[in-house]
């Protein structure tokens, strides 16, 4: 079996492959992105593979390939399952023919994401089993566990990881089924060393109407089921499945249960319980702490393992819960002390030892088990190696200095700090509101454009506006949209506005791609993840559809965009303006880099007060241009009060 | 490297220098040797131009990310964000710091003067520290692309000894995971950073 160093999606994208999937479906996010463009890039043309309009548009898809028979996967970030939870909370009671995987990833931090929510809650209220990978190589096999999970019990099932985990590289042994971190099920296909793998043979869709179509009546059939098949699940993951295990310094499961066996009455003063990335750094502190203590390992959430985690309930006297996000496995461990009777005392976040936001680290984790290790006598727990107040960092002799803060910023050349600058110009001191989006665009809101007052979710921009536009009557709204936001949420509320007759301007920022997740291609680009070129929609096209007065400009020809939301102004009702200018990462510079004439130059600091790009900065107390970054946008240009800076190409 | 079995290593700078590739690199070099590796990445929102840090460990690391203290070696594409992640260096460690600064457009909004020189002078002033200043504007200048800055960064490392990874290796990784029309330019840059 070869060994590859591969991030945690693509483990994930590969896993699907050696799974056999044969329809793949999904919606760019940060972590996730990568699952579905590893697919893509590995395909041989018999996996449909598609980025989808928006997560439920993606989820619906891939539940009728999953009808059909075929092992389908759609990927998403968590926000994405918001979108996608109407069809996810019915298809858990519908089920599935073939086997149909939910790739969500979480991003504690948040790095990338506009919540921390945390899916693993997601599961337990849709009832659907949720894995949640350690590793690139446990997400490996375990991909491969779900598809087989979902089949054999008719249900569709989560794959869960969280950015440490999909944005990780990792050395795992691909093929056959065996990452080199975790056992799958005794399933001899997946356990084959030879290497082979095959496409899963979808068997068709059967009509069957008691089975296929929701009705209040087989709904109640099916909650029952539902919950029948989540307790059979339970079980079956309690005992020989194993991501979930109980381990103690170098022993495997076995061992220590014979271990806990031998110690009879005498229990361990003091377990751990963890899941996810947080095993890792368990592990690690663990060990930097020289602590031998008895760890439980849960590798799906849900349906939560109960006999397994009764088995170290009963051997250990407290338990410290070690998890990212939401207490999960420790309020399932509270739930199992009160069911049980048992007398453990369960640490974590609902006693203040963990915080819930943010991420883990080992450091952190070797803190609280110091603190833990502090209480009272423990004969077993010996803090040798830590000091949790004199972490080894090398020792300062001066002061730190302090650092400028460094947030992501729109890039050198971007069109759409553009297009924000035109508006901004055009409305003046004008009583306006800036209903921002999600997208690159979002990063509008920084000094010195400041041109986002609110940002809510996909989609949101258009319609936030429409609410306060009602309310503060005298306020002239702009809704802010990107054109991949455009095709996923924005169409809905534009038809809202015309409707309902509200009154404001669309700013479509159609930057011919979905940049801020890597530059994805969108229904108006024509390109699809098959490699074929197909008829890109239009989106003026679209707006005229819905009788919406719409605009086009070059956001970079800069008075001639200034002059298109002036005429918009005027205007009432529902208008658009599409400011079509591509993202930088689309095409190489169109211009060289600008020259500044610093005999011209009054050092006014007009262009960096106004623009804010990062290619316009200070050097030795002088505005100079960093060429490295300038992409010839030449927007600064037309601010320059005194035209010191001037295209690159002129005078040499 | 510390008493840890694996090399552990961290790579900060600024979204968009080429900090994913610089640990990837590394990775491979590792991974070529049979060894276990994992590696950390900042990949999102922070790409545009927000700092960002990779980490890479050999060994059989458990976590994907070099606890504070623990870094044999920091490697920086500029002065400031080596002073953000200097917890993570081991006392006795090695700093690889390009000199020259990459302002924040924040910076000269607020006024605030950032030209990493206080930054520089913290990392010279570190005790028991092995720092190595890379003039990155000048190799780039000279192997003729401000792409090569992680390359040459890469290189500064591998001759100071810290990586315990030989420019041979270094090289191979370079032929084996960069595209073949970069591999002239980036093997200039590990020449010049050689001399
Ligand atoms: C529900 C949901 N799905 C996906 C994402 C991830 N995401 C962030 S921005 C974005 C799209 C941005 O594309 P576009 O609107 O074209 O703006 P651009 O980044 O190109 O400026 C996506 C899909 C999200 N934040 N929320
Ligand atoms: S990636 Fe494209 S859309 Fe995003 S900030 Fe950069 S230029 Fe703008
Ligand atoms: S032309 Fe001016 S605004 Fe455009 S990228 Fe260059 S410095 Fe920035």
């Amino acid at each position: 079996m070869p060994v590859k160093l591969l991030m945690g999606n693509e483990a994930l994208g590969l896993g699907a492959i050696h799974a056999g999937v044969n329809f793949v479906s999904g919606y760019p996010g940060t972590p996730s992105t990568e699952v579905l463009e590893t697919v893509a890039k590995h395909n041989d043309g018999s996996i449909h593979v598609e980025w989808s309009t928006n997560e439920k548009a993606a989820l619906e898809a891939a539940a009728g390939a999953a009808y059909a028979g075929a092992r389908a996967l759609v990927t998403m970030k968590q926000v994405g399952l918001n979108v996608a939870s109407d069809p996810l909370m019915t298809l858990s009671y519908i089920g599935v023919e073939g086997g149909l995987v939910i790739v969500v990833a979480d991003d504690p931090g948040p790095i990338s994401s506009q919540t921390e929510q945390d899916t693993r809650n997601f599961a337990q209220f849709a009832k659907v089993p949720l894995f949640d990978p350690a590793s690139p190589g446990e997400a490996y096999a375990m991909i491969q566990d779900a598809f087989e999970l979902s089949e054999r019990h008719h249900t569709p099932v989560i794959v869960r990881p969280t950015t440490r985990v999909s944005h990780a590289c990792g050395t795992v042994k691909t093929r056959g089924g065996v990452a080199d971190c975790g056992a799958s099920f005794a399933n001899p296909t997946l356990d084959d060393d030879d290497a082979s793998w095959e496409r899963h043979v979808p068997s068709g869709f059967t009509k069957d109407t008691q089975r296929w179509v929701v009705f209040p009546r087989t709904s109640y059939l099916n909650h029952g089921k539902v919950e029948r098949r989540a307790a059979a699940i339970a079980d079956e993951l309690s005992f020989g499945y194993r991501p979930n295990r109980i381990e103690m310094s170098g022993m495997g499961h076995a061992e220590v249960t014979r271990a806990f066996e031998e110690r009879g009455d005498k229990r361990f003063e003091l377990g751990i319980a963890c899941g996810g990335i947080s095993y890792h750094y368990v592990m690690e502190a663990l060990e930097m702490c020289g602590l031998e203590l008895p760890v439980l390992k849960i590798g799906t959430p849900y349906p939560f393992p109960a006999k397994l985690a009764t088995e170290f309930l009963e051997a250990v006297d407290e338990v410290l819960c070690v998890e990212e996000l939401d207490p999960v496995i420790e309020r399932e461990l509270n739930f199992l002390c009160g069911f049980e009777f048992l007398a453990n005392t369960i640490h974590g976040k609902l006693d203040g030892y963990f915080g819930y936001a943010g991420e883990q680290n080992v450091e952190d984790i070797c803190d609280v088990l110091a603190d833990v290790a502090d209480l009272g006598d423990r004969g077993t727990v010996l803090m040798s190696h830590w000091d949790s107040r004199d972490i080894r960092t090398v020792p300062a002799v001066t002061p730190k200095p302090e650092l400028p803060p460094r947030p992501p910023v729109l890039c050198a050349g971007c069109p759409h700090r553009a297009s924000f600058y035109a508006v901004k110009r055009a409305v003046g001191k004008r009583k306006a509101v800036f209903c921002g989006d999600i997208g690159c665009y979002t990063l509008g809101n920084a000094a010195p454009l400041d041109m986002v007052d609110t940002c809510l979710c996909m989609g949101g921009g258009i319609t936030v506006a429409q609410g306060i536009e009602t309310v503060d009557p005298d306020t002239l709204a702009f809704g802010f949209v990107g054109d991949s936001t455009f095709f996923a949420s924005g169409i809905t509320g534009v038809v809202n506005a015309v409707y309902n007759q509200h009154d404001m301007i669309v700013c479509m920022l159609d930057n011919s791609t979905t940049a801020m997740t890597g530059q994805q291609p969108h229904p108006g680009t024509g390109r699809t993840m098959m490699g074929t070129e197909v008829e890109p929609l239009s989106i003026p096209r679209i707006l005229e559809a819905l009788d919406v007065d719409c605009q086009i400009v070059d956001p970079l020809d800069f008075e001639r965009a200034v002059q298109a939301v002036r005429d918009a102004m005027d205007k009432t009702g529902v208008r658009a303006i599409i400011f079509k200018s591509p993202c930088i990462y689309l095409e190489p510079p169109a211009h060289p880099a600008v020259k500044l004439d610093l005999d011209a130059c009054i050092d006014c600091r007009a262009c960096i007060k106004q623009l804010g790009c990062p290619a316009l900065v200070v050097e030795d107390g002088h505005v100079a241009v960093d060429e490295s970054l300038c992409y010839g946008c030449e927007l600064c240009c037309k601010i320059c009060p005194t035209d010191a800076l001037r295209e690159g190409g002129s005078d040499e | 490297m510390s008493e840890r079995s694996g090399l552990n290593c961290v790579i900060c700078g600024v979204g968009g220098q080429g900090n994913v590739l610089a640990s990837r690199l590394i990775a491979q070099v590792l991974l070529a040797r049979d060894e276990h590796v994992k590696t950390a990445e900042t990949i999102g929102m922070a790409q545009r131009g927000g700092s960002v840090a990779s980490h890479v460990r050999g060994g059989h690391p458990q976590s994907p990310l070099v606890p504070k203290g623990c870094a044999d070696c920091l490697i920086a594409f500029e002065p400031g964000e080596a002073v953000r992640c200097i917890d993570y260096l081991a006392p006795g460690g090695t700093i690889v710091v390009n000199t020259q600064a990459a302002q924040p457009p924040v910076a000269a909004l607020q006024g605030i003067d950032y030209d990493g020189s206080e930054a520089l002078a913290y990392l010279r002033a570190l005790p028991g520290v092995q720092l190595v200043e890379v003039d990155g504007a000048s190799i780039c200048e000279q192997a003729g692309s401000s792409k090569v800055l992680n390359i040459a960064l890469l290189a500064a490392a591998v001759k100071s000894g810290a990586l315990g990874i030989t420019r041979e290796e270094l090289e191979d990784a370079i032929r084996e995971r960069v595209h073949p029309r970069f591999h002239e330019m980036n093997l200039r840059a590990i020449m010049l950073m050689s001399e």
